[in-house]
């Protein structure tokens, strides 16, 4: 039973994988017992700096398609819990710390206007949570451990989200809905893992992904995989049971809502992924048959339904949270392909448009500053006076569009390519009807921003609020020229997730 | 001392015989049924029956407000701390063999006896700010103040 590794000779090297996740982990305790706001800013920066480091580390480790494990107490598995790293985690891991890095360093300048003093070393506390279980979900390789990650996140996006009540009271009710859709989510997510236990008795995924293979046609992991899918359907805020996503994205304070809007729901999506290719055979018929007849409908209609309300809507926050819902009916549609370029697209499109979507809300949260509100008719005019932030919207506006030169356009690419490459034309002339009611609602707003008489006059944020706008910037638009980062892994990951 | 004199007396007797019990459902958790989680429950029960019977002032000048936030934080350290100590020696994240390379047997014993330790601080701590949070409340909001 004990450990086959070599006692005692491990050097922290070997320890990278579990370090990241832990690192968070460590600092929000001792947050809470120092219970010092200055403090707390600092150290939880420190903390996600040092997750960024590790993760870069993870990425330049798997780039060349090898795969970190890690025994965690050294206990082997299928008995114990197995730590598992290659490119398609890897490159969640990346973005999931990045931008919490990044936030972070907005956090700094933004939060006392949205949070009152008292709370900050909580808030924080509660963020080092969510990230801790954002990065456990995406570096395990347990599938009850996912289930415990899942539910330390979501425990904390809901104290998080709910923070926005000092603002707009709202948020209370908000974060409720959220609690309630987002536990019925873990509870079916839990019931699927169950069933998988029940028919293979293993928690591994390696593991039950060979054990599944011997099964052949059974009732019990086909019931517990239409309870992940659902359960994770809730969590990614597929079509049907997106309600919860529009309110908690808007009243959410900006921190959090650039935060959940690049990371949490990706995550999710990231899950379900994993669990398709490498618990349950992705060639197997009721897998590909609930894709191709139940995922890749909704997904067209969440691309489509959800743009077409996003151009109505008057509050920019609920604007972007509808067009969230949109991209998610991309990278599902990518994901739906069951082709290597659809999924190697999807997991790109996961990727920029973190980024973008990230860079997006942060402006609205910059010129919320200002304005004290985010409805669209407040914003006349800010071009001239805020054009450092309205030069940064406009970037992340053109690459949700998907212009040329952007992220987005390198991830829409893809996915028409693939789109075409299964012969599914309808698909691609979807995906730029799609794309197009994208092209209406950003401009609606670049056309206040910039082309309409400013009623009042507000002055620029400062350079530290700036800072992290602009790195979200450029990265929109470094992805959109450099694609090494993103889509060579993404092929690595596909590649192993094929296999 | 009138109101309900047979519930104060009682409840002081009580409290206690369960915190004692508490204590042997933690440390004989590695033997018998029960360990941290249970023990917690039933170290916090103890408050929150004190807290019922005497009143929610009382019971927070035994127990502040600041402190069960603060050792629901700490019982978590307890437990990552464990962890960590086995990563600093050399072994895997939470293998306890660290504690005693020599005795992987002790090690082992001890390191379980640490977490429980650990997850026991935390689930004492955590029931008892729940209660707080909900017998707290502030009284129902006026009409005017949505």
């Amino acid at each position: 039973m004990a450990s086959e590794i070599k006692q005692g000779t491990l050097e922290l090297v070997n320890h990278l994988p579990i370090l990241q996740v832990i690192i968070p982990m460590l600092i929000a305790p001792i947050l809470v017992v120092l219970n010092n706001k200055t403090l707390s800013w600092l150290l939880s920066f420190v903390g996600t700096l040092a997750s960024l480091f590790i993760s870069i580390l993870l990425i330049q480790a798997v780039s060349d398609g090898s795969i970190l494990t890690y025994y965690l107490g050294g206990w082997v598995p299928p008995i114990g819990i197995e730590y598992r790293i290659d490119a398609a985690n890897a490159i969640l891991l990346f973005l999931i710390s990045i931008i919490s890095a990044i936030v972070l360093i907005f956090s700094y300048s933004s939060l006392h206007a949205e949070i009152p003093e008292e709370k900050h070393t909580l808030f924080y506390a509660c963020f080092l949570l969510c990230l801790t279980g954002l990065l456990g979900v995406v570096a395990t390789a347990d599938i009850f451990n996912v289930f415990v990650f899942l539910e330390i996140s979501s425990l904390s996006t809901y104290v998080l989200v709910a923070q926005g009540s000092y603002l707009d009271r709202r948020a209370l009710s908000a974060s409720f809905n959220y609690l309630i859709m987002g536990t019925i989510g873990a509870t079916f997510f839990v019931i699927g893992i169950g069933y998988i236990y029940m028919a293979t008795g293993s928690l591994n995924m390696m593991d039950i992904a060979e054990r599944v293979s011997q099964l052949g046609d059974n009732r019990t992991i086909q019931a517990g995989f239409a309870f992940i899918v659902v359960g994770m359907g809730l969590k990614l805020a597929m079509v049907p049971l997106h309600v919860w996503l529009p309110n908690a994205y808007t009243f959410a304070p900006t921190v959090v809502t650039c935060f959940l809007a690049a990371t949490a729901t990706k995550v999710a999506l990231y899950v379900l992924i994993r669990f398709v290719f490498s618990v349950f055979n992705y060639e197997e018929n009721f897998v590909s048959e609930l894709f191709f007849l139940l995922l890749m409908p909704l997904a067209v209609i969440a691309m489509i339904a959800a743009s077409v309300i996003a151009i109505f809507k008057q509050n920019l926050k609920k604007l972007l949270a509808y067009s969230s819902l949109a991209q998610i009916g991309y990278m599902l549609l990518g994901l739906s392909l069951m082709s290597q370029k659809g999924l190697s697209s999807s997991l790109v499109h996961m990727v920029n448009h973190g980024f973008t979507k990230a860079a997006l809300f942060m402006s609205l949260g910059a010129f919320m500053f200002n304005t004290k509100n985010v409805y669209i008719k407040s914003l006349r005019g800010l071009g001239k006076s805020m054009p450092f932030t309205s030069g940064a919207f406009v970037i992340g506006g053109l690459s949700l569009i998907g212009v040329p030169g952007t992220a987005g356009f390198i991830s829409k690419w893809l996915l028409l390519e693939a789109a075409l490459e299964t012969g599914y034309w309808l698909l691609a002339i979807l995906i730029i009807v799609s794309s197009l009611f994208a092209v209406i609602y950003i401009w609606k707003i670049i056309e206040v921003l910039y082309f309409a008489e400013s009623t009042e006059t507000y002055s620029e944020v400062s350079v530290l609020t700036l800072m992290p706008i602009w790195i979200l910037a450029f990265f929109c638009i470094f992805l959109g020229i450099n694609t090494g980062l993103t889509v060579d892994v993404a092929n690595m990951a596909t590649e192993i997730l094929f296999k | 001392m009138k109101h309900h004199l047979i519930l104060k007396v009682i409840t002081k007797f009580m409290v206690g015989v369960i915190v004692l019990f508490g204590l042997y459902v933690q440390f004989h958790g590695d033997y018998s049924p029960g360990g941290g989680f249970q023990a917690g429950v039933i170290i916090a029960a103890a408050f929150i029956l004190y807290g019922i019977v005497m009143g929610l002032e009382n019971v927070q000048k035994v127990m502040p407000i600041w402190f069960a936030q603060k050792a629901a934080a700490v019982g978590v350290l307890v437990y990552a701390l464990t962890g960590v100590f086995s990563i600093i020696v050399g072994f895997e994240f939470l293998n306890y063999h660290a504690i005693s390379p020599e005795h992987p047997k002790h090690g082992q014993h001890y390191g379980i006896i640490l977490v429980e330790l650990g997850v026991g601080i935390t689930v004492t701590f955590v029931m008892i700010a729940i209660y707080y949070g909900f017998a707290g409340r502030t009284p129902r909001l006026d009409d005017k103040e949505w």
